[in-house]
Formats: C-alpha cells, sequence, structure tokens
C-alpha cells in the first residue's frame, strides 16, 4: 500500500458478558480516505466506533488510530481525533461563539487560534452574522453542519462521524457531504456511519458490518459488481439478511 | 489549567442561562429560611392559661404580672376552685392551668419552700413541655429576683435554658435549613447538570477529547461550589439580621465547615450521577435518598435519642447529621474547633470515600 495508514484495526473485539457485539475485526484505513462504515442496527458498529475513538476498551486485539497505539497512546491519539455522534453534541443554551470557544478551550486551543478558526468557519459556513446566536435558534441543518465544524475545530487527522445526517433533508445532507469532501481533500481521515445508502456510495470504501463481523469491505462499485446487485442498498439487504441476531 | 476555566465558565453559563435553576438555586434557601423560621417554627406564642390563684397575696400577683406580662402566654381568666380545672381543660379554653396553694406567702417564708402546680394539656406533649418550661423559667426568675430582698428561697428545681434562653426554634432550624439546602443544591444540582450532559450527548464528545476525567469533575463541581458558598452567606445573614439568630462561634471556622459539608454534598452529587442515566433519575434519588433522610436524620426536626437503636445507628452515615452538630455548635453555642474536630473528621472521611467512589465509577462507564 502507498498510503500512509491512518486507522489499522488488528481482530479487534468487544464482549459483554457472553455477548460477543465485535468480533474480532481487522481491516486497514488510508490517509484521507473516506471510510464508510455500514451495518444494521446492533450489528456492533457503534461499539467498534467507541473502541476506535477511547470511549470503550476492547476486550482484546489491537488497533491505531491516527499513527499511535490505541492501548498505550490513548492521550495522543485523543488529541488527534474529532467525534460527532448522532445525538446533537453542541450546547443549545450556548451562543454558537461561546460553543466553539468551549470545544476550542478543551482541546487545548490558544484565543488566538479560537479566535482565527471561529472566523474562518463561520466565513465558510455562511454563519457570520450568527456568532452571538443561541445553537438553540439554529436550524437542525446548521446545527449538524457546525457540530461538524466544531468537531474539526483542532485539526484532527482522523474524524468519526456516528450517523451525522439523522433526520436532515436531502439539501442539507448534501452540504454536510461537501464539507465532509473538503476534509478528505485537506488530508482529514473521515470514518463515517451511515443508514443512508446514497451516501455510502459517496465513501471511498465501504465496509458492511453483520453480527459483530466484518462481512463485506470494497469500494461501493466493486460492491456491487461483487454481489452482482444494481445498487449499495442491493448489497446491504442481501447481506443483513444473513444476520441472526436481533437487534 | 486553561482547559478547566474555559469549562468553568461553560458551566456558569448553563447555570446563569437557566431560570428554574437559578429559581431553585437561590430562592429555595431563602424560602426555607422564611418557612422554617416563620411558619414551621416550634416556639409557642400567646397560649392560653388561665390560673387558679387560692393564694392571693403578694408574690402570687407578682408571679402572675410577670406571666400575664410575657408573650408566650395569654393569660384568658381566673378560676375560682379545683373542681373546674378538669373542665376548661375539657372545654379546651386554656392549654395550661397555673395553681398558686393557699399559703404559698407563708410557706415560703416560714419553710422557704413551696409548690406552685403546672397542670397543662399534654395532648400535644411538644407545646406541653414547652410551656411548662416557659412558666417554669418566669418563676425561677422571679425568685431570683426577689432572693435577699424579702425571703431567701430554697431553689429545689432548677431548669436553665441553655444557649438559647428564650428558647427561641429559629436557633435549631438555622443549622437544620443550611444542612438541607448546601446538600440539595450541591447533590442534585451537580448530578442534574452530569446527567444532562450523558442525556444530550455531549459527554461523549467531552470524553473523546483530550480532557481527563478528573478535570470535567472539578469542573463540574467549582460552579456549583461557589453557589453554594453564596448561599452559605445569604442564609448567615438572614437568619442574622432577620431571624436575629447569633453568630456566636468563630465565623470563618464556619465557613470552613460549610465548605467542607458542600464539597460533601458535591461528592454525593458525582455519585448519584454514576448511578443515573436519565435527569429524571438523578432527581429523584438526590429527593428521596438525601432530602428525606436529611430531614429525618440531622436532628433538627426530629430528636435521634428519641429514635429506635437501629435508626440511631443508620443516622451516623447521613452527612448531615455531623454537620448540623457543628454548626450548632460554632455558631449557636460557640464552641472551638476543638469540640467539633470528630464530625469535621467524619465528615472529611465521607468526602474522599465518595470522592474516590466517584472517580472510580466515572472511569468504569468508560470501560
Amino acid at each position: 500500500m502507498n498510503f500512509p495508514l491512518s486507522i489499522e484495526s488488528i481482530n479487534l473485539t468487544k464482549r459483554f458478558g457472553d455477548f460477543t457485539a465485535v468480533d474480532s475485526i481487522s481491516f486497514q484505513v488510508k490517509k484521507g480516505e473516506i471510510f464508510g462504515f455500514l451495518g444494521a442496527n446492533g450489528a456492533g458498529k457503534t461499539t467498534a466506533m467507541r473502541m476506535l475513538s477511547g470511549l470503550s476498551k476492547p476486550t482484546s486485539g489491537s488497533a491505531v488510530v491516527a499513527g499511535y497505539n490505541l492501548e498505550f497512546q490513548s492521550e495522543k491519539i485523543k488529541q488527534n481525533i474529532g467525534y460527532m455522534s448522532q445525538k446533537f453534541s453542541l450546547y443549545e443554551d450556548l451562543k454558537v461563539k461561546e460553543n466553539i470557544r468551549f470545544y476550542g478551550g478543551i482541546y487545548g486551543l490558544t484565543d488566538q487560534q479560537i479566535k482565527e478558526k471561529s472566523e474562518f468557519m463561520l466565513h465558510q459556513l455562511n454563519l457570520g452574522g450568527s456568532a452571538n446566536t443561541m445553537v438553540r435558534s439554529l436550524p437542525l441543518g446548521w446545527r449538524q453542519k457546525l457540530a461538524f465544524s466544531v468537531a474539526m475545530l483542532h485539526d484532527p487527522s482522523v474524524i468519526f462521524l456516528d450517523e451525522p445526517t439523522g433526520g436532515v433533508d436531502p439539501v442539507t445532507r448534501r452540504e454536510f457531504w461537501q464539507l465532509i469532501y473538503s476534509a478528505a481533500d485537506r488530508g482529514t481521515t473521515v470514518f463515517v456511519t451511515t443508514h443512508y445508502m446514497d451516501e455510502a456510495e459517496y465513501c471511498d470504501r465501504v465496509s458492511i458490518m453483520v453480527d459483530g463481523r466484518i462481512e463485506a469491505l470494497d469500494t461501493p462499485v466493486n460492491l456491487v459488481n461483487t454481489y452482482k446487485v444494481k445498487t449499495m442498498a442491493d448489497v446491504f439487504v442481501k447481506l443483513a439478511r444473513k444476520a441472526t441476531r436481533g437487534e | 489549567m486553561k482547559q478547566l476555566i474555559y469549562f468553568i465558565r461553560k458551566e456558569f453559563y448553563h447555570v446563569l442561562r437557566d431560570t428554574r435553576t437559578l429559581i431553585i438555586l437561590f430562592g429555595m434557601p431563602i424560602a426555607q429560611i422564611v418557612i422554617f423560621g416563620f411558619a414551621l417554627t416550634n416556639e409557642v406564642k400567646d397560649s392560653r392559661i388561665v390560673i387558679l390563684d387560692l393564694a392571693k397575696d403578694e408574690t402570687s400577683r407578682a408571679i402572675i404580672d410577670e406571666i400575664s406580662v410575657s408573650r408566650y402566654f395569654d393569660l384568658t381568666g381566673y378560676l375560682n376552685s379545683n373542681d373546674e380545672i378538669e373542665r376548661t381543660f375539657r372545654e379546651g379554653k386554656t392549654r395550661m392551668v397555673i395553681v398558686f396553694p393557699p399559703q404559698l406567702q407563708y410557706e415560703l417564708s416560714h419553710n422557704k419552700s413551696s409548690t406552685i402546680q403546672l397542670i397543662a394539656d399534654a395532648t400535644d406533649p411538644n407545646v406541653a413541655n414547652t410551656l411548662v418550661s416557659y412558666a417554669s423559667t418566669i418563676i425561677m426568675d422571679f425568685q431570683r429576683n426577689t432572693t435577699g430582698l424579702s425571703f431567701p428561697l430554697d431553689i429545689k428545681t432548677e431548669i436553665r435554658m441553655l444557649y438559647n434562653p428564650q428558647l427561641k426554634g429559629s436557633y435549631s432550624f438555622v443549622p437544620g435549613v443550611m444542612a438541607l439546602v448546601l446538600m440539595l443544591v450541591g447533590a442534585m444540582m451537580t448530578s442534574i447538570s452530569i446527567v444532562r450532559e450523558k442525556e444530550l450527548g455531549t459527554m461523549e464528545v467531552i470524553l473523546v477529547s483530550p480532557i481527563i476525567p478528573f478535570r470535567v469533575i472539578i469542573a463540574k463541581m467549582i460552579p456549583y461550589l461557589v453557589l453554594s458558598m453564596i448561599n452559605v452567606i445569604s442564609i448567615l445573614s438572614l437568619s442574622y439580621f432577620v431571624l436575629d439568630v447569633p453568630i456566636v462561634g468563630n465565623l470563618f471556622l464556619l465557613l470552613v465547615e460549610c465548605f467542607l459539608f458542600t464539597l460533601t454534598a458535591l461528592a454525593l452529587g458525582l455519585f448519584i450521577s454514576s448511578v443515573s442515566d436519565t435527569q429524571q433519575t438523578a432527581m429523584l434519588i438526590s429527593l428521596m435518598a438525601l432530602f428525606l433522610p436529611t430531614v429525618m436524620f440531622s436532628g433538627f426536626m426530629f430528636p435521634i435519642e428519641n429514635m429506635p437503636v437501629p435508626l440511631q445507628l443508620l443516622s451516623n452515615l447521613i452527612p448531615a447529621k455531623w454537620f448540623f452538630y457543628i454548626v450548632r455548635d460554632v455558631m449557636i453555642m460557640g464552641t472551638g474547633f476543638d469540640q467539633v474536630w470528630k464530625e469535621t473528621v467524619i465528615l472529611i472521611i465521607m468526602l474522599i470515600v465518595l470522592i474516590l467512589v466517584s472517580i472510580k465509577k466515572f472511569k468504569v462507564r468508560l470501560a
């Protein structure tokens, strides 16, 4: 492989008692890649993502994230990754400006950096006049885009997005993906879970999890060809049907 | 360090923008002080009493004068014979009858001893007790004041109302209300503010960030520590200026002890937040597990000595009990640290245990 690796998972496993949520998954993500992480509800993708982002300790296996060892260099990893969850991750009772300052602050940015970055970001999002608006009064689509930009504030080399576009209208989703593309162009690795199959097609490569294992991993085009179907949705349905465990 | 400042600033925004929280924070202490200090007082005022004066001499009249000017009693009438006592009580016309013996002055001057009978309606034992002690105090005062003038008296029983000579109820309510308010504000607000972030999903984002969990805990505690200390000061000023409760002991020691107790309450809040997943749960646990035990077992409403032994033992686990003793001793009796160090050590141990358990739980959640 010519590109430097950004994420490498080796037999990563998570058990809760008798239940194996994530069953020895191994994969590699290249730097600057947009990596789609698909799976039905309960397939284990959120657990896998939580392990990679340091929210949950693996039962066994190892991983390298952003060039650092998950087990021994978790502090370094935290400094170099961003995270945006399916739940809305900004404070609604804080102004736009204050949210940016808070997240910049806990990532250790200086006041000067925060100021410059927030000006740039608000300009990019066309939110220039809304710095003093309460996040509560922004439309959902704007908030999601803002949350993404805030998660990118400290220039992470990997960003984890857990169903970032849930409940957002198609136009805003497209705009949201524009942000993802531009982040990837700047060299950020994007690790994204989604339930929207059109979004899966936007990804460079896609993995599909079934019952805690990675059942398929390839570019969307290759997957469609391999499974001899027409769309990514068909691939997903074909694979997800194999699932034996419920939610 | 800067991380911490950004975090604390954010917490203050949350508090200051949430009117409901603000009302609870600052309204509760004032409401409590007013309710406990004025309305819920166990002080007895203007109780109807009647007198059966069989002596009708100088001494009995002097005592009756003293009693009738007292604001605790409302002298509604005189009886003429023993037979009327029972009926007066039954008709609910009086709470207490004071009976002066026929030979009061004679007995006092010849035997230097006599007995005045205080008959109280003990259907409400607390009121009866209070009335009897009020009357006894007045009679004792009278005896002391007249000693040496006309006749020295043999005082058989001496009742002295220590530290609270006027038997003001508010004296013991102030430490109680303080314990209650600090416990509720500290524990409930901290636990809710942490659990809210869990509910919103922002806690995950914080945990992914490089900020270490210990700092998150500190950042969550500091704003409520500051607000609680403001509450301490407002409660103390209210009781000092409005309820006329003196601060006899060292003010600095008192504030330090309040600080310690607030920390304990905040640590309890942390603990509650680590076992609850929704704000409702956190609020319910705070109310059920803190409010009731604080009221019941801190000793400011129900005397602990009168409880069955198992409950007495249980009361030892309630931080508010020890805090109540400390505040009562320091603020009202004016004792120094040498008298409250044991209670202080107990609180410190509780605090350390709670913090250790909470930090451990906070980390376990990450695994």
